[in-house]
């Protein structure tokens, strides 16, 4: 009888400090501030549109007015893709500063950081980065990631963690690739030419190689355009190495895939 | 072992399954700038006799190329004097680095030797400096004094193995040459390379002539002369120099084509004031009409597969670009912009038909898509008019007059050219003032 109220004691003693580690949130340790996520810190005033954490079950359940800031905020990512030669110039800065003021309540911007954006939503539901897993895995399954392990308490409910670069950081390697690549101006503008590259940089962001993901496609009869897009693709590459990249965050970038689609310019 | 089992189970409450996502960037924006491109001088055989070293051809050749691919836009040539390597060794076997160096992107090399019978070899290769491959080599043997056309030859192979579209060098232009008073102008049709070399007068200048058109194979030619005064579309074998009168119509006959097997002529016959589309077959003579309204309908041209047809008529109140089948049925109106339409003309892509636009008192050449949509001005001035499409379908040459001045003199009529962009547009030189020209298939690919 004592020996199993002695075991039933340590048994719950046991399951309190757990749950008061693992599942803080009950014992009220959690502070607001506390969520801010690295990243968040690394971008700092440069980058239009900040880099939002996963959501976590009970900020989702908060008021529909929070909602509306994910989908306020969603627009502005777009911006860069539309205009990608335009690495956040300092007067778009501003203006979406002062949008995204005017919207927003200051002192919630915290809360903010926590919603999902559509951004990462995509990131995980895109089939061609579920291939680029698969491929990743064969070589690099062994990596670990070193985000924080509030992060990592987040990405539980998700199991997996996508690895995003700024939209500052993109688009910086967006901008030095767009002028090193010739598009060939010949290509039809309705076919569909995506070319992925697959590079390995080092941490001075000098190239180690470079790879067409579809290189059976290069070889195939019938497929010139494909082929004079790769080749400009891989010169653009080439042209571009060393990459200037981030100081931080090696892991990150270490492996890319740059998808190289020139249908917008060659519309005219 | 219960501490072991408590401490795995507490270090898995801690483990994440976490996956791993390369990162992805969309590179959806480049440069449209002209490829930087390094032609070196060709390599010439030491075992070619003195006559052909005299050509000095191992210069010639690669700055004919240089001339060709900088004038389509699409290529930046690189001053010669900054080449390092000598021609033999960048032929065999080129130092990357040395090209790279000078920010040249692809590199083309040659070599010239001597083939049996007074017969030259030239081969040529090209290279991609920057990733340090080879991208294609070829030979032509040919005789020294057709060194020109290897040459168009040579430049139209860099041009698709760089662009993936077919080059236009190997081509040829027909046009009207015009020399004279204003009042009294002497118009003989002429024909030239596309590079401006070459003329050649066909007629004598004793009628007026006007749109000549070539045949597919570029062995023929339809044109409307005046002979006699009176305007009919004439047949003409360039090879041969012999004309024909193009079907026996009662009245005046104007702006012919050919289709796209050269086994037809379309063209306008006016009576009565009404004008209406006719074809005829050229070997069988039988004519059909394939129009039948009492506004003005004009300017046929075929689509390349030669289903469609499309040409302009009034029949809206203004001058409109159509399209119909090439039976004549299914008349569907395309322009619908303001201003009025004349000169259509269809690539030979298909994509898209090239037009003459007035609007305003500005003329305009301008594309639209065969649907009509689209619409794309690439180029405003005083007076021009009738585009004409390199064999590539990328390329419009057109004639542009400009005003003369209060004592009426200047003003002439010359070839311009411009390409799709509506950036690249350019002179061509003629020996005379000329108008209306036409551009040849590929010479080679007949």
């Amino acid at each position: 009888m004592q020996k199993s109220l002695r075991t039933s004691f340590i048994a719950h003693f046991i399951i309190i400090i757990l749950s008061s580690i693992a599942l803080p949130f009950l014992l009220g340790k959690v502070e607001a501030p506390l969520m801010i996520s690295v990243d968040l810190v690394q971008i700092g005033e440069k980058t239009n549109i900040p880099y939002a954490p996963k959501v976590s079950d009970g900020q989702k359940s908060e008021k529909k007015v929070k909602e509306r800031v994910v989908t306020e905020q969603a627009p502005p990512k777009i911006v860069p893709k539309e205009k990608p030669d335009a690495v956040p110039m300092p007067e778009n800065i501003k203006k979406i500063k002062e949008l995204l003021e005017k919207r927003q309540n200051p002192v919630k911007v915290e809360d903010l950081t926590k919603q999902t954006s559509e951004f990462e939503k995509k990131e995980i539901f895109d089939p061609n980065k579920i291939s680029a897993l698969i491929d990743k895995s064969k070589k690099d399954s062994a990596e670990v990631n070193n985000k924080t392990s509030l992060e990592a308490t987040q990405s539980q409910q998700k199991n997996i963690v996508t690895s995003k670069l700024t939209i500052t950081q993109e688009d910086a390697i967006k901008a030095q690739i767009f002028k090193c690549w010739n598009i060939p101006i010949g290509l039809p503008y309705n076919e569909n030419l995506t070319v992925r590259i697959k590079i390995k940089l080092n941490p001075d962001g000098s190239l180690v190689s470079s790879e067409i993901m579809d290189q059976a496609r290069m070889n195939t009869a019938g497929q010139t355009y494909y082929k004079i897009l790769a080749e400009s693709a891989l010169r653009a590459v080439k042209l571009c190495n060393p990459l200037k990249v981030p100081s931080t965050g090696y892991e990150k970038w270490k492996d890319m895939q740059l998808n190289f689609d020139a249908k917008e310019m060659l519309k005219g | 072992m219960k501490y072991k089992i408590i401490k795995i189970f507490v270090l898995f409450l801690f483990i994440t399954t976490k996956s791993y996502a390369v990162v992805s960037v969309d590179i959806t924006r480049g440069n449209l700038d002209p490829l930087p491109t390094a032609i070196s001088d060709f390599y010439l055989d030491s075992k070619l006799g003195e006559n052909i070293k005299k050509l000095e051809l191992e210069k010639k050749i690669p700055e004919m190329i240089k001339n060709n691919l900088s004038r389509s836009g699409l290529f930046f040539s690189l001053e010669k004097k900054s080449f390092i390597q000598k021609p033999e060794v960048a032929h065999n076997k080129p130092r990357f680095e040395d090209w790279a160096f000078i920010k040249a992107q692809v590199l083309v090399t040659g070599k010239i030797s001597l083939e049996k019978e007074g017969k030259l070899r030239v081969e040529f290769k090209l290279w991609d400096v920057v990733s340090a491959t080879e991208l294609s080599a070829l030979a032509f043997y040919t005789t020294p004094d057709n060194w020109r056309r290897v040459s168009h030859m040579i430049s139209d192979k860099v041009y698709e193995r760089l662009t993936g579209e077919k080059g236009y060098f190997d081509s040829r232009i027909i046009y009207v040459s015009e020399t004279g008073p204003k009042v009294d102008k002497k118009k003989r049709l002429a024909v030239m390379d596309q590079d401006g070399y070459g003329v050649k007068y066909l007629t004598l200048g004793n009628e007026l002539v006007l749109t000549p058109r070539f045949s597919p194979t570029n062995q023929y030619v339809t044109y409307m002369s005046y002979f006699k005064n009176m305007p009919r579309v004439y047949l003409l074998n360039i090879e041969k120099g012999t004309q024909e009168l193009v079907g026996d119509f009662p009245g005046m006959t104007f702006a012919p084509r050919f289709s796209p097997d050269g086994k037809k002529i379309i063209m306008s016959f006016a009576q009565e004031g009404n004008s209406e589309i006719y074809s005829m077959d050229i070997k069988t003579r039988v004519v059909e009409k394939l129009t039948d309204h009492p506004s003005i309908d004009t300017s046929p041209s075929y689509s390349p597969d030669g289903s469609y047809i499309c040409f302009n008529s009034d029949r809206s109140g203004f001058q409109q670009i159509y399209t119909m089948k090439s039976d004549g049925t299914n008349v569907k109106r395309i322009s619908f912009g303001e201003g009025l339409y004349g000169t259509p003309v269809w690539s030979p892509r298909g994509d898209l038909i090239a037009f003459t636009k007035l609007y305003r008192n500005k003329f305009y050449i301008g594309v639209m898509r065969a649907d009509g949509s689209g619409e794309r001005l690439l180029t405003e001035n005083f007076y021009q008019e009738a585009p004409s499409w390199a064999p590539n379908g990328r390329v419009l040459i057109f004639y542009r007059e400009t005003a003369s001045d209060k004592d009426g003199k200047g003003g002439g009529a010359k070839l311009w050219s411009i390409d799709l962009t509506g950036y690249n547009e350019r002179l061509v030189n003629t020996p005379t003032d000329a108008s209306d020209p036409s551009w040849s298939g590929l010479l080679s690919s007949k």
